[in-house]
């Protein structure tokens, strides 16, 4: 039960971009198609979840037990620096259709600040690995959820005849407001 | 002689000053570039908090541009983005020491944005974009630029979304007891909004000119 519970309050009531805000810079940056939103979303939920178990496993074994928990910034970014990089060769080498329709969003997952943020938070919630696991992913789906919804909005907003001073990036802020708004409809599930 | 000798002086000190206030209007972070977004729409909700912000990052910014400055012909260029990262990730973990020592109620209200600053993506830019082709000086002058220009952009943000939705100014609050503040101005929308409102302005101050 508290794992759906995990599920629902990650996508929907605490959405990471729509109330966290971790993960602003692809939200705008890669938010133009549906398409293309949905592969970066695809592609952060792989690493995001990956990242999280091996970050885990690093802080249980190795930085707890030999007192380095101020060490926790530079592993985590390394290993998921590492991770990135060596997700891509493999996808390259196993199955290139993948790499054809995710690659060129691996190299900008490391500086996503969501992957780096989650892979934090699941150390200070204290959870324990599946439910970390849970987190990580049911996050990813609402990373994936907002970009996607957020992608659709702004393929009609380009049809649309906005005043001269809203185009372009305030009124993209404008539409993630209004989304945000939207989401907040969901405060109070899971109390 | 001496006059080339003062024309020189004056083209390093016109380069020093287009550096140290590129970051603060014509590529401002905030509004211009719109880079560090995470943390400029999470800890927005005051004004000190997003003035803790930007000075934490200009903090950063300045050590991790004379770090890298400094050791950029030591780097092979195949590795140098990993190594950047450790430079930043290790003045972050510096930074999140001294707060959590000196500044603990800032660094509880920053929470999990501290150790973000390592994934903030003006620092690794201006350490690819500056850092790693400058001399130590320039390098350190683009840092403080930048980190003033985020720090102004963090706190305007931050006043307005305070006046908005808390009625008060760094904590000083000038409204009467029975005023109803616009509550959504602290809460994650009016964050969009208020960037929304920001950016319109700035731009138009910035056409005028």
């Amino acid at each position: 039960m508290s794992y759906l519970l995990i599920f629902i309050s990650a996508i929907f009531v605490n959405n990471i971009i729509l109330s966290q805000f971790l993960g602003i810079c692809p939200f705008f940056g890669v938010s133009k198609k549906i398409s293309t939103a949905a592969g970066m979303g695809f592609a952060v939920m792989f690493v995001m979840t990956l990242s999280t178990i091996v970050t885990f496993l690093i802080y249980y074994t190795f930085l707890q037990p030999y007192n380095l928990i101020f060490m926790m910034t530079v592993t985590f970014i390394l290993v998921i620096a590492t991770l990135v990089q060596m997700v891509e060769i493999i996808l390259k080498k196993v199955s290139p259709a993948l790499y054809q329709a995710l690659g060129i969003f691996l190299p900008l997952i490391t500086t996503n600040c969501a992957v780096l943020g989650i892979a934090i938070l699941t150390i200070q919630k204290n959870y324990n690995l599946l439910a970390g696991v849970c987190y990580a992913l049911a996050s990813a789906t609402g990373f994936t959820l907002a970009i996607v919804i957020f992608a659709g909005i702004r393929e009609r907003l380009a049809y649309t005849n906005v005043p001269k001073v809203l185009q372009g990036t305030p009124i993209a802020l404008i539409s993630a407001g209004l989304l945000s708004m939207a989401f907040m409809g969901f405060a109070g599930i899971g109390n | 002689m001496l006059t080339m000798y003062l024309m020189q002086v004056n083209k390093m000190n016109k380069e020093s000053y287009m550096n140290l206030t590129r970051g603060i209007i014509k590529e401002n972070p905030t509004f211009v570039m719109l880079l560090g977004m995470c943390p400029t729409l999470g800890v927005t909700t005051s004004a000190s908090n997003g003035l803790g912000m930007g000075l934490a990052t200009l903090f950063v910014l300045v050590f991790s541009n004379f770090a890298i400055s400094l050791v950029k012909n030591l780097i092979p260029t195949m590795v140098r983005i990993p190594a950047y990262i450790v430079i930043i990730a290790s003045i972050v973990t510096v930074l999140e020491m001294l707060m959590a020592a000196y500044l603990p109620q800032i660094h509880s209200a920053l929470g999990i944005f501290i150790p973000l600053i390592v994934v903030n993506c003006i620092i690794l830019g201006r350490a690819e974009a500056f850092a790693s082709k400058h001399g130590i000086r320039q390098s350190i002058l683009d840092g403080i630029g930048m980190g003033i220009g985020f720090t102004i952009g963090l706190t305007s943000l931050g006043i307005v979304r305070e006046i908005l939705g808390n009625g008060s100014v760094f904590g000083y609050s000038f409204v009467t007891e029975n005023y109803d503040p616009m509550l959504l101005f602290i809460m994650p929308p009016g964050a969009f909004l208020a960037l929304a409102g920001l950016i319109v302005l700035f731009n138009k101050l910035r056409g005028e000119k």
